[in-house]
């Protein structure tokens, strides 16, 4: 505002102006070009260039912008002028009121609680996946006990292939502590991350229609486990076979679980929404879900690793327990006890 | 959502019904246009253009690479199992994903909340409740995108590629596509699941510039005091009281983009109107002059409660 009344010309065409509406837009102007200017730096991601006045003035300006607006709209019928202060007061809107976290920040507060907090919000929704999965892989092995033949529909070919109904105990042995094939494990844990990831995103994806889809994912992947460990339990190599799977598999299926949880939860929002509308529970508990979603492909990355690596190299299935039961007990102190009080203290 | 506009006479866009009302925290209602359905689309295709061309450079890039070792150390060395080639294996399965998935949420947690395709069609993601727009929000709507477009993509062409498919199943897979794809245009917001998830919406971005002053020569020549006009031309109550609001616009971007033309038709129109002999070469000034004095006169009314859309309408 000096700045006007320090220039002749501008107080001359103030005091000039025919029209009221005219005059309030000469005397606020320089504000809004400052503003424009300040918006339009930032939009173009050079944020970081302005000047310490600018990004303190960019909140008082945005409040000054939204009075002139909603001034001209009472009493300017300049089309041009109201549309331009529509479209500064968006934008201006969108920057004051944006996506003021940054990775960093999300990031910290994310493994910092946020995500142990989500977890421990769906907990009705873990125990509905997991009463799931387990039922999934006694149907699996109730199944294929039944009638052997089932195994071959459950169980996809490239899994198939040594390990069916009738193969030796010698051969699933070599299954299970393979001493082959340690190089290209890098490629192969990647590999395995890239798909289970995407298995896991489904499982949750699909959760939008009802949960139903979600529940019968997790059915299919474990009655597929329940098959393959009635084949082990034929031969003697019950303990073996999941001290081979736990070595990754708690981690793994851990996940799944709460990928497969997250769906159901999405899934019985927008089925049940309670007090809220229809719209507003689904996007609450999809926000909820897209944290547990965000963790569950973290998990996935170290069930990755453990299963393209350590399973390979740890050939002693005492060790195998071991460090399946410690990842276990790592994730649940993390999701169940970590936090807790800190989150409670200050909701 | 209110879907009224704060003017509800005055059009925003070419399609009104897709005007919506977000209030501000401020409390201020800022009107806002739902991104249509064909720049969606194009935005996404652009993206997918995008993406696709990222990961053919990531390959030539890895591929590159490999002949650099070939040729530096032989190729015995090269496509040994644990040697690079795996390396490069594990990168670009990594790089794969992370294009396929952090794309889009990188670019939409950016400031412009936008990717590269919706800022070349000039729309944005926000949230539908006029708040933040979170991250947790941007993570659902794009996990959401996985069954939308990118499983279908990848069950129908492995599907094709294994002959495994049906006929059955492809129709299946098909209409999977459809649902998802089509989805936005059973909605009046316009969105798709993962958006109908996080609460968010895809809205246009404006950006306009701040005109000069409608009409500057009636201006220099006006009387500060009373607020009359040049001296040239006189305006009885009568000659004012045939247009509205409406009216007053449509003469308003006449004057802002006219060309001399126009200039002279709506000379004339007006003048017949109100019963005055159009005179000629002196069309601008009598148009701004008639335009300042017939919003001096409609904007006095404003401030008293009183407003008139258009020359239909009630005079004030």
């Amino acid at each position: 505002m000096a700045s006007i009344a320090a220039d002749p010309t501008m107080a001359q065409a103030i005091e000039t102006a025919a029209l009221k509406s005219d005059r309030f837009r000469l005397e606020r102007e320089a504000d809004w070009i400052r503003l424009e200017e300040i918006v339009t730096k930032m939009e173009k991601g050079k944020a970081r260039r302005l000047s310490d006045e600018d990004v303190l003035a960019l909140p008082t300006l945005y409040r000054t912008l939204l009075s002139s607006l909603s001034i001209a709209r009472e009493n300017s019928l300049d089309a041009g002028l109201i549309d331009y202060l529509e479209g500064l007061a968006l934008r201006s809107y969108f920057l004051v009121y944006g996506t003021q976290t940054s990775f960093g920040r999300w990031l910290k507060g994310f493994f910092g609680g946020g995500w142990s907090q989500a977890i421990r919000d769906i907990k009705l929704d873990i125990w509905i996946a997991l009463f799931v999965m387990i039922a999934g892989t006694l149907i699996g092995y109730i199944l294929v006990a039944g009638d052997s033949d089932w195994y071959y529909a459950l169980v996809p070919g490239n899994f198939a292939d040594t390990r069916v109904p009738g193969a030796s105990e010698a051969a699933l042995r070599e299954t299970l502590f393979s001493t082959k094939e340690h190089d290209g494990l890098g490629v192969f844990a990647a590999y395995l991350f890239s798909n289970n990831a995407q298995v896991a995103i489904l499982a949750f994806a699909l959760g939008f229609a009802f949960a139903v889809p979600s529940i019968l994912l997790l059915i299919h992947n474990m009655a597929l486990l329940g098959a393959m460990l009635w084949v082990f339990a034929q031969r003697g190599l019950t303990v073996e076979f999941i001290g081979w799977l736990s070595i990754h598999g708690t981690t793994e299926l851990f996940a799944i679980l709460l990928a497969g949880a997250a769906g159901i939860h999405v899934g019985r929002s927008i089925a049940f929404p309670g007090a809220k509308s229809h719209l507003t529970a689904a996007s609450d508990a999809g926000k909820r879900a897209a944290l547990v979603m965000a963790g569950v492909v973290i998990m996935l990355i170290c069930a990755g690793l453990l299963e393209g690596f350590a399973r390979q190299l740890i050939n002693d299935t005492g060790l195998r327990y071991l460090v399946g039961g410690a990842m276990l007990t790592f994730w649940l102190v993390y999701f169940f006890v970590f936090g807790r009080n800190r989150a409670e203290a200050n909701p | 959502m209110n879907s009224t506009a704060t003017d509800p006479w005055i059009r925003r866009s070419a399609n009104p019904k897709l005007d919506r009302v977000m209030v501000s925290p401020e409390g201020v209602p800022l009107n806002v246009t739902v991104a249509t359905a064909g720049a969606r689309a194009g935005a996404l295709t652009l993206d997918i253009i995008i993406i696709l061309g990222l990961i053919l450079g990531v390959t030539l890039l890895g591929l590159l690479v490999l002949w650099g070792f070939e040729s530096a150390f032989g190729e015995t060395v090269a496509l040994e199992e644990s040697g690079p080639l795996s390396v490069i294996a594990v990168l670009w399965i990594i790089a794969v994903f992370l294009f396929r998935n952090a794309y889009f949420l990188y670019f939409e947690l950016g400031d412009r909340a936008a990717t590269w395709g919706k800022r070349a069609v000039g729309i944005r993601v926000a949230a539908r409740d006029g708040g933040r727009l979170t991250a947790e929000a941007v993570i659902a709507r794009n996990i959401i995108r996985d069954i939308e477009l990118f499983l279908p993509l990848v069950f129908l062409t492995s599907g094709e590629a294994d002959g495994t498919m049906t006929d059955f199943t492809a129709w299946a897979g098909f209409l999977w596509v459809l649902m998802f794809l089509l989805f936005p245009l059973f909605n009046k917001d316009r969105l798709r699941c993962g958006d109908l998830i996080a609460g968010t919406w895809v809205i246009q971005n404006v950006k306009r510039n701040l005109g000069g002053v409608v009409a500057p020569s009636a201006e220099l020549s006006a009387d500060p005091v009373t607020g009359t006009t040049g001296s040239r031309y006189e305006f009885s109550d009568a000659d004012l009281s045939v247009y509205g609001e409406f009216e007053l616009q449509t003469l308003e971007s006449v004057l802002r983009t006219g060309t001399d033309e126009a200039l002279d038709t709506v000379t004339a129109s007006i003048c017949n109107k109100i019963g005055w002999e159009p005179g000629s070469g002196d069309e601008r000034i009598f148009l701004e002059a008639y335009y300042t004095a017939l919003r001096a006169k409609l904007e006095q009314g404003m401030r008293f409660g009183k407003r008139r859309k258009d020359k239909f309408s009630k005079g004030i």
